[in-house]
Order: C-alpha cells, then structure tokens, then sequence
C-alpha cells in the first residue's frame, strides 16, 4: 500500500478548482454535440492544457436532451483529476445549442449569475409535446430569454442554427465559432480553425459558420425578449394586379375599409383580401357587408373589439376548405415558386410534384349543384355508392400535363362554388354564428366576442373538420347557461381552450362538468 | 456495417511502447486486451460499451495480424460462454456487454464458467449503465459477483487507471482461477483523456493451438460430484488466492494522510466525484492530494478484511461511498468491524441517499454532511453552517421547458408502423400491446402513446403469453426488433407462441441491423459483411420455427397497406401466432451509406432523384393531426406573419430525408392535402429537360391566363 504525501498547499475551504476550467453543453440528440467536444479538447490540448470530456451517449441520442462535459487546466505536468460529471453552481461556460435546451441547463442549475457564460442558440427544436396540440402549443421562449438574463454573469444568444444552415454545414461549428468569439476561453482564434481544418470534413463550410458566429459573439450580440418572433413592424406592401375593372372595384372595396373605424382596418383588409383572393370581389362585398352588420352593433367605448374580431372569423369562415380552393392553390404561380424554395431548387430544375388527395363522397357530394348534393347525401345507399366509387388516396402529379390539367378543371369551378351544396352548409353556418354573435352582443359584450372567437374550433379537412363542428357545438351548448354570469367570457374562453388543447374531447368534457357543478 | 466508424481510431492500436496514446476510455480497453496478450474477444453491443465492440469490428485487420480471434456474439449469455475456451487452455479471453441487462442474460453460463474456474485469464468487461443517460432499470451488477463468486474490478475512471486494470484483471484471474469482472460507468466509457501505450503482445497460445491439441480435465466440468468440489475450492483456494494477489499487487489505493480522525472508503469508480467534492471543501488540490484520508476500492469484490480495518483503526468515524443499492460494500464492512471489535462509526447511507446516481451537487452534500458531523474543523465557516439556501434561479421555468424524451428519428422507417397501429386502433378500438426493447420502445412516447410492459430483450411477445383465450373478443399485440428476435425472441417468444398456440398478434420491427447500440450487422442485415454471415430472411425463421400465418411487407412507409396487414392478423379466423415482419432499412444508417454515394453520382453527372416533403402553408389549417401521427423532428409548426392566423401551420426543415411518412399518413387518415413531395432530379437526361420546359411552358400559360382574369395578391 503506497501512502501519498500530503501537500496541503490552500487554507480549508477554499475551492481549488480555480484553475479549471468547466464547459458543459446540452444539445438535442443528432446535433453534432460530439464533435464540438471533440473539437473543444483538440483546441485545449493545442494550447497546452490538459482536458478531459465526458458524455452520456446512448438512447438520449436519438432526439433526446443530451449532456457533453469537458474540464480543462494549463498543463503543469502533473496529473490533475478532473470530475466527470457537471455540477450545479460550479460551470464556467454553458454552451446551449437549443432555446429551450439553455432553460433546462438554468433549471439544473448549471447557470450561475456568479461565474457563468452562458452560450445559446435562440433557435428553437420543438418538443413533441408542443407540436401535437390542436392549437398552439408552443412553450414561451420569452421566459428563457427573460430567465437567462439574470441567471448567467454573461449571454451570447442569437439564432447560430441559421447561420450554420446558411453556411451548408450543422450548428456545432456554429457554436464552436461563439464560443471562440464569446473569448470565454483563453485561445486565440487561429486555434480554433487551425482545429475545424484539421478535423477534414466540411471545413470550407464550418469555417464560414465559425467565423460569423465568432463576430455576432465577440461584438457580444444577445436576442432580447421579443426578438425571436417577426416583428409587425417590416410588414410589407401589398401589391394587387388584375383586369383594370376589377381593380377598379377592388379599390372601391378598400375604401369601404376605410370608411371604418381606424382601428379596424389592418383586420379588414387582411380579411377583404382574403375572401377575394378565395373567390371574387363580390364574395369580398358580401364579406364586407357582414362585418358592417357588426360593426353597426359595435362602439368605440370597447376600442371595436368585436368588429375586430368580427373582421377576423368572418373572413375565416367564409373562406372555408374545399377541394376547389386547394385545387386552386396548388397549381398558383407563387405557389411554384414557394416549393423551389423550400426545397433549394433553382427555377430551370426539374422537379416533380406530387400532390397527396383523399376524396371522399362528402367532398363529392360538396362539389355538386346544392340540390343534386344533397339529394345524395339524404340516400344513404347512394352516399355509400359514391364513397366506395371515390374514396382512396389518389397521388396526383401536378408536374404532368395530366396531373396539371385535373387541378385545373378542378379550379375552374370557382366561378360556380356559390351554387355548390358545400357553399349552402356552410353560408348557412356562417349566417347562424354572426347572428348568435350578435345577439349575445348585444346582452353581454365580452360574451359576444368569444362567440366570434369560438369559430377558430372549426379548421383542417374531412374528419378533423367534423371534429371541429362538434368542438364548436359541444362549446356553444354551454351559451344558455352562461348569459347573464358576470364570468360568462371567462368560462366561454375556458371551454373552448379546453378543446383546443388536445385531439379528443376529454378535457372540454371535464370542464363542462365542472360549468354544471358550479350551477 | 457500424453506425460511427472507428476506421481512424483504430490505428492507434498499433501504437508502440512508451507513445502517448490520447482517446476514449473504450478505446483505451480495447488497446490494453491487446497490450495484454489477449487470444479471443467477444460480446454484444449496447450501450455504454458498444463502441468497445464498434472499434473491435473495425479493428478486424490489426486483430488478425496478432492471432486474436473477434467474435460479435448472438448474446451475452453466448459471450459468456465463450470464456469456456479459458477453463483448460490458457488463453486469455476477454467479453464485454452492458449491464445489469447483459448480467441477467449471462448468468446462467457466468455461474457455470466461475464454478468450474478457469486457467487463462478470463475478463468480463461490463458497462455500467446506471445514472443520467441509462436506458435501463437501475440495477447493480455487485451482486453477479458475490453470487458467482467472481472478482469485481471497478478502477478509478482515468485511462491509466483502466488500463491498469485490463492488466490486473488478467493476471487476478489466472492467480485465483477465477473470472474476473471489470466494471466501467457510462462517462468513464466516454471519457476522453491519455496513457503511456506498451507494445502489443500475441497470445501465448491462441485458439488454434488449442483447437490442434484439445484437452480435458473432468474435475473443471460442473457436474457432481466436480460442483460440491468447486464450491469448496472456491472458499480454501481461489479466494485466498485472490485476496493475495489483490493485497500483494496493491490493487487498491491509499490517498491522504495516514493519521486522522476521519476517513473515506470508496468504490474506485466514484473517485474523480469524491476529489471533485474535497477540492469544492478546499480539502484536496487540483491535483487530487487530499487532506481526508481515502481508502479507494479498485477491487470491490472481494474486499481486503485487514487493509479496511487497519484503514479504520485509528478512525473516529469512516464513510462509505457506495453508488447504487443495496449497500452491499458499507453492509460487509460494518459486519468486519464489528467482529473485530472496533469503535469506527461507520457510516455511508445517511450522509450520502439511499438510490440513485452520486452527482456533484449529491457527493458535495453528503461529504460535506459527513465531515461536519465528524471533523468540523476541517470546515470553513461557510461550509459548517451555510447561509439560508439561495433562491432558485431558475424560478418558473420548468413550467415552460418541455421534457425532450428520446424519439424515432427523421425519416425513422419505424414510425409508419406505429402510425398504422395508432389508426387501426382508431377503427378497433385499443388493443393489449406488449413492447419489447429497442428504438420501437419509443413507441410508449408521445405522439403514439402505444405499449404497456416492456419485459426483456427478445421477450414482447413471451409477454403477452398470459393473453391468450378464446374468451376475449380482441388479441394482444406484441412487438419485438430484429436485435431482440435474434438475441433470443426467435425461442423464447415466436417458438412458444407456436407451442402455446397463442393468437396474438406479433410484429417484428426489422431495420436491418441492430439500430438502437449503433447499427452493428445482424443475422438477417441485408449489407455485405465481409466477417460475417448476413441475408438470413426473419420470414424464414419463423416459418421454419411454425408459425403458419406470416406476411413479409418491405416497405414499411406504406402505412395503408401496414394498416390492411395488422387489421387483418387481428381479425383472421386463423388460429396460431399471426407474425407481420415490417421491414425498412434505419433511416441513419441508410443515410449513412447513401449519402457519400448519391453526391458521387451527381458529381460524376449521373441522373439522381432526391425526394423531400412540404406543406402547402395556405391549405394546413393548423390541427396538427399529421404531427400526432407522425412526431418526426423535421415535421415541426410555424408562425405564420398573418393576423387572420390563431394557429401556427405544419412545416417541414430542411432536414427532411423525403421518407414519405407524411404524405402516407394523410392519405391513410384521410387527413388534408396539404402535403406535397417535391423530387428534384438531379442531371436530368435532354429529352427529361426539353420535355420538362415544353410541359412547363404549356402549363404556365394556362396558368398565367387563368391569373390574368382575377385579382391576385403578392406582398412585397
């Protein structure tokens, strides 16, 4: 048994550790958090220090919430013993290669206001968890930035998944290039690339992601709160063409748009704009004259909250789904143009399109004069007739002259849709909801703007559009027993987020038991 | 063929004396099996050892210039087996797997092979897959030892330290003619740093030898009256051999000064957490010179009786740090001491928690609680009565940060499974599912939600055996991978459904290799190997094994047609096990190895068609249907800059691998249109551009005349 000397060299508790330095880094599992690490060791090792990395590989790789760590000392000769694993309140530098990733290193505890530099991408990688709600599940980023503030002594944050995409490469040498720049280690930056050369792969393309995160990071840029969403203010001009007739009485429409009150009128067009551009300008007349119905029952003492909620639905109601309209989409020059983007197609490439459809009977049926559609649906062996006739996937190549052609018959009904069993469903819908709105506006403000509000239930295609219906109904059954509460908004609003947050209906079930309880 | 190539690294096996080797504590091992004259080496891959045999498959060249013989075994219990090779030759042997998982399998041929002993060193190198990162139960592998009697290694996690061990496990082993384990933690498999390399050695004797000149001796083969002989043998003459070796070669370490009133006892593995915490006590210097005496177990099975007592001798009070439960080494202590007779407070569990992974802020808390109780004096003012605890920075936070479990990856060809199991439950109604391990356990996760018992490696369908009766209107459902089908499924789970005349539903997963350890080739992966036998169809097995229902689907993304299949096993009036084999290659993989090829092809100017998904953002409605069948991470949502929007609209990222799912899932759900698939060719021939520009032409004046007679929009 060999006894080492005691060489007690610092007075009790004092930390020792001074003199290493610690880096940790959580990542989403295929982001390359390896090769940072491995990048971080060789530029340490460059500059005579000793390191040591460690990480927890294994299923969490698979698109799971990752943990890399790496210490690091000026190399002495003598062996330094290194932890293997983070410590809360003991990291030096945080490297966070995710928005929501930096939040869970705060929660650790990983982020000290004391010590330490917190690196991170502003980007976001949505979890599972908040793409699968029916609305909008999207965690707060506001928070993390607002958190990350005060957690950290110092916050390199800006968006380095884009820069590592506008550089054709991934976002460890992104990060690698802000580590450099944040000057949290003491290397210069010569080591840093001589490191991503030597490493041999990509390098033209990681050293350009390295040397523009290294600038945003050594000019210290950080994302505020807000920074992350587009801001409303860039919105851009909107550019109308057509035959000079229609313009003409486009214009007259935007006119009428200004007659209303002021801050009515970005929802108004938007909404005018949208109801022409799904059908024609007398569709735009007709939405017109329904948002001056509300606006008619509307004041200026509520700053025309329900005009402009008003101008919102209407608009979507109006502009519902139907096989005409995609047909119609799909073939749009601007949509072309939209694809070749996306799929970074220059525009003389050859690209094939294909276009996946499910019709079933009741698209059919909706795609019929009013009378014959209905005729059908009201003979259930004809209905089934037609389904089995119509209903299966049907693949459509709009790149081909036959694909093409479909959608274009398709589209050319648009001039008749209004005389379309769909059309009849969903006017009458749509005359019933403003109605009922109004109505209750008139009893209870608040009450009558939710019910406008409540509309946003009814969206998607075929079954999910008819569990958006029966959402809506299953909401509005509660209407009756609401008017007159002074709460009446507030439990309209509950019920309806209830619905929207998940596919099924147990939650807006839930609440509704609780609205008969509280009777 | 692996999911991360080692063909690099490997050369630094072929390193020399005295050069400095730098890389992964796995790495390291393997280097000193062959510093240390091994002749064979086997095991099964998982995590967090796999890499060790990844390495090994690439390093098949180096090993065959040595004379040592690899094998990547069909299960752990077939690693341990392999050991046999060292009960009469002496001929080095090493295995690896992870553990407790690999243990519980291996432990029928681990209690034959330690009964009987061995001659040749025989090493089982276990990667301990407990704490953060784990995908398993939490278990110990302590007990394996004690129960087998076989030696358990758990070094200090440095590389020095670990290779030291490599050797002294050898040399253990043939002193006490017994195996021993060598116990590595998950970071310490990973973690990099460096040694001083030693020549590489060929086995004294190899297989072939062996093989030319075979030999037996009855008294080593476990049967009676031989097995009332081993147990006995054990107790007069390998553990006092061991205890020898262990004792005389300085096995475990000594730290700190050698008077004091305190002391720690801990395992080898724990050692870099325990310094971290004395230099966070200002108690040890960077260095790892200590002010608290340590009694470090590099062996901590069998403990050394007289160096723990003549540590605690002149001790006030001793603390155990012992990761994991039960405390079987604080426990055997406590029984040393008190038939000594000695007055050491011991303590281990208390200062320290009872479950669970020793992390910084744990080791820091519990030493420092130890200290104090015991030693206040070594303490500063801070650390022996801390203010009141800061606030928690982090304040609300874990409201907003959402739990990010792993999930199937982009273009998964598991995930169209899944989706069809989701829609046939849909119509069916929910069914008893039994899941298996694997990348398909993700299937538990959101979106799919699907599976309810995981019960062993092979063992889904073995699982839902209890579910079989004609009173049910409905059959159970089980799932297993092709590593588990393979690794013992084909027996334990397929060959008793058949005996059993069970009428459940199985479905075999089968992407080509074993997915969720790193891709390594199995019995039916579909790539050349050029060491091993591949190409063996699943369907093949199973019909050879009786199961008279079998559909083979190939491709797995049609989700309609994977859809059909399970509604009607699970509607047939055919009795017996009805087996689905879902066949599509890992999207990593294939990935992996078409990449570099398709780039070639275009390079060259060779006609390549490259698939990629989209969402038409003006048809998406913003339901998210799509993505509740689907959770692919390149299928996200976004915020459209439109006021008239609530919710945000489907989108697929760039990196999109086109696997189709999407556009699959909405025709088989009937969801929208708005999926589309954009295929770009790539070096298209004359005639394919000419045509393309004549169609293009044609349509855009379609196009543009229909536009030209109403209103359009554009933002600029």
């Amino acid at each position: 048994m060999g006894v080492a000397e005691l060489t007690a060299d610092k007075g009790h508790g004092t930390d020792t550790t001074g003199d290493i330095i610690k880096l940790a880094m959580l990542a989403v599992g295929g982001q390359g958090g390896g090769v940072l690490t491995d990048w971080i060791i060789g530029v340490a090792e460059a500059n005579g220090y000793r390191a040591q990395s460690t990480s927890v590989a294994g299923v969490a790789q698979r698109t799971g919430a990752t943990i890399y760590y790496v210490e690091m000392t000026p190399d002495t000769g003598r062996e330094p013993v290194f932890s293997l694993t983070p410590s809360s309140g003991d990291v030096d530098i945080m490297i966070a290669a995710e928005l929501m990733e930096a939040g869970r290193a705060i929660i650790r505890g990983f982020v000290t206001p004391d010590r330490t530099t917190l690196i991170m991408s502003s980007h976001r990688i949505l979890a599972v968890s908040e793409k699968t709600v029916p609305g909008d599940g999207r965690r707060d980023a506001g928070k993390v930035i607002e958190r990350a503030a005060t957690a950290a002594k110092r916050v390199v944050a800006f968006d380095m998944e884009s820069e590592a995409v506008a550089a054709g490469t991934v976002i460890s040498a992104s990060l690698f290039g802000a580590l450099a720049g944040s000057g949290a280690l003491p290397f210069p930056r010569q080591s840093y690339e001589d490191i991503v050369r030597e490493s041999g792969r990509g390098v033209d393309a990681s050293l350009r992601a390295f040397s523009a995160c290294f600038e945003r990071a050594a000019a210290g840029e950080r994302v505020g709160v807000g920074d992350e969403a587009p801001s409303g203010a860039a919105r851009k001009t909107l550019r109308v063409d057509g035959p000079p007739a229609l313009l003409e009485i486009w214009n007259a429409l935007t006119a009428r748009t200004e007659q209303m009150p002021e801050r009515i009128h970005e929802m108004a067009l938007a909404g005018l704009r949208k109801v022409v551009d799904y059908q024609d300008v007398a569709y735009g007349e007709t939405y017109l004259e329904r948002l001056e119905q509300a606006i008619e029952v509307d004041t200026e003492n509520n700053n025309w909250r329900f005009s402009i909620e008003a101008a919102k639905y209407i608009a979507n109601a109006m502009v519902y789904d139907d096989i005409i309209r995609v047909a119609d989409l799909k073939l749009r020059t601007a949509r072309s143009v939209r694809v070749r983007d996306e799929v970074a197609a220059d525009p003389e490439a050859v690209l094939h399109v294909t276009e996946y459809f499910h019709p079933r009977a009741q698209e059919v049926c909706g795609t019929l004069p009013s009378g014959l559609g209905r005729w059908i649906e009201n003979s259930p062996r004809l209905f089934a007739l037609l389904d089995r006739m119509v209903n299966r996937g049907r693949r459509i190549r709009t790149d081909t002259m036959f694909g093409y052609f479909s959608l274009w018959v398709l589209g050319a009904l648009r001039p008749v849709r209004r005389k379309l069993r769909r059309h009849a469903v969903e006017d009458a819908h749509v005359k019933s909801w403003l109605e009922l709105a109004i109505s209750t506006r008139a009893r209870d403000y608040e009450l009558g703007i939710e019910v406008l509000v409540s509309r946003r239930l009814i969206k998607g295609y075929s079954d999910t559009h008819m569990r958006g219906y029966s959402k809506y109904d299953m909401v509005l059954s509660a209407l009756d027993r609401l008017e007159g509460r002074p709460d009446g908004a507030e439990q309209l609003r509950l019920l309806r987020d209830a619905a929207l947050s998940e596919e099924g209906t147990g939650a807006l079930e839930t609440q509704l038991a609780r609205l008969d309880k509280m009777d | 063929m692996a999911e991360r190539s080692f063909a690099k690294e490997v050369q630094k096996l072929k390193m020399g004396e005295g050069e400095t080797f730098r890389g992964e504590g796995i790495l390291a091992i393997t280097k000193a099996l062959l510093e240390n004259g091994v002749g064979y080496v086997g095991g099964y891959q998982g995590a967090p050892i796999s890499h060790l045999m990844d390495v090994l498959a690439d390093a098949q060249d180096i090993l065959s210039e040595l004379g040592v013989h690899f094998e990547a075994s069909a299960s752990e219990a077939t690693a341990t087996a392999m050991l046999a090779a060292s009960v009469h030759y002496p001929i080095r042997g090493a295995v690896t797997f992870k553990s407790t998982v690999g243990l519980n399998v291996a432990s029928d041929a681990l209690a034959n092979l330690s009964s009987g002993g061995v001659t040749g060193g025989a090493l089982i190198i276990v990667g301990e897959d407990y704490g953060e990162g784990s995908s398993i139960m939490q278990e110990r592998s302590h007990s394996f030892a004690t129960k087998s009697q076989v030696w358990l290694l758990d070094p200090r996690p440095n590389l020095p330290s670990i290779v030291k061990a490599v050797e002294n496990g050898f040399e253990l082993s043939e002193a006490s003619n017994t195996p021993v384990m060598l116990q590595v933690r998950i970071r310490c498999c990973h973690v990099h740093g460096q040694f001083e390399a030693k020549a590489n050695k060929r086995p004294q004797m190899n297989v072939a030898d062996a093989l030319d000149n075979p030999r037996r001796d009855l008294n080593r083969i476990v049967l009676p009256p031989a097995s009332f002989l081993h147990e006995q043998e054990k107790i007069t003459k390998r553990m006092p051999a061991a205890v020898d070796y262990i004792r005389e070669n300085e096995l475990n370490e000594l730290f700190g000064p050698s008077d004091a009133k305190i002391g720690i006892v801990l395992q080898g593995g724990m050692y870099n957490g325990v310094i971290r915490a004395l230099q966070r006590l200002g108690l040890a210097d960077i260095h790892g010179e200590t002010q608290v005496p340590l009694y470090v177990l590099n062996v901590t099975y069998p403990l050394i009786d007289n160096e723990i007592t003549d540590f605690c001798a002149d001790k006030d009070a001793v603390l155990v740090v012992e990761e994991g439960q039960p405390n079987y080494i604080e426990e055997a202590i406590g029984a040393m001491l008190y038939k000594a007779g000695a007055t050491t407070r011991l303590t281990g569990k208390g200062p320290l928690p009872e479950a669970g992974e020793y992390t910084g802020q744990i080791m820091l808390d519990g030493l420092r609680a130890f200290i104090r109780d015991h030693e206040p004096g070594l303490l500063s003012d801070r650390d022996r009565a801390p203010n009141v605890p800061q606030a928690d920075i982090s304040g609300d936070l874990a409201a907003t940060v959402p739990a990010r479990p792993p999930g199937f990856c982009t273009g998964c060809p598991e995930r169209p499974i899944f989706a069809a199991t989701k829609l046939v439950e849909n119509e069916l109604g929910e069914h008893h599912i039994a899941s298996d391990i694997g990348c398909h356990l993700f299937s538990i996760m959101p979106p799919f939600g699907l599976g309810a018992t995981t019960m062993g490696y092979g063992l889904g369908p073995a699982s839902a055996s209890a579910f079989n009766t004609p009173d049910a209107s409905r059959r159970s459902i089980s799932f297993v991978g092709d590593g588990g089908f393979w690794h013992n499924g084909l027996t334990s789970s397929i060959g008793n459904a058949v005996f059993n005349q069970n009428d459940g539903v199985i479905v075999i997963v089968d992407n080509y290799y074993s997915a969720a350890t790193g891709g390594q080739d199995i019995l039916s992966s579909r790539a050349d190997n050029r060491s091993k036998s591949t190409k063996h169809p699943i369907a093949d097995a199973v019909k050879g094994i009786g199961v008279n229902w079998v559909r083979q689907i190939d491709w797995t993304y049609d989700v309609g047609k994977m859809a059909d299949t399970l509604k009607e096993a699970l509607t047939t009036k055919q009795d017996g096990p009805k087996v689905i084999v879902a066949s599509s290659e890992c999207m990593l993989n294939r990935q992996r190895r078409e990449r570099p090829l398709v780039k070639a092809k275009i390079d060259e100017g060779g006609r390549v068609v490259k698939p990629r998904f989209g969402v038409d953002e003006d048809v998406c409605t913003g339901d998210h249907a799509c993505i509740r069948l689907s959770g692919c991470p390149s299928l996200s949502v976004k915020k459209l800059d439109d006021p008239l929007r609530d919710d945000p609209v489907a989108h697929i990222d760039q990196s999109c691998v086109g696997c189709g799912n999407c556009g699959e899932v909405a025709d088989a759900a009937v969801l929208c249109p708005s999926f589309y698939r954009a295929d770009t060719v790539f070096n298209p021939g004359r005639f394919e551009r000419f045509s393309d520009r004549l169609r293009r032409r044609v349509t855009g004046w379609m196009q543009s005349r229909r536009e030209a007679r109403i209103l359009t929009f554009q933002e600029q």
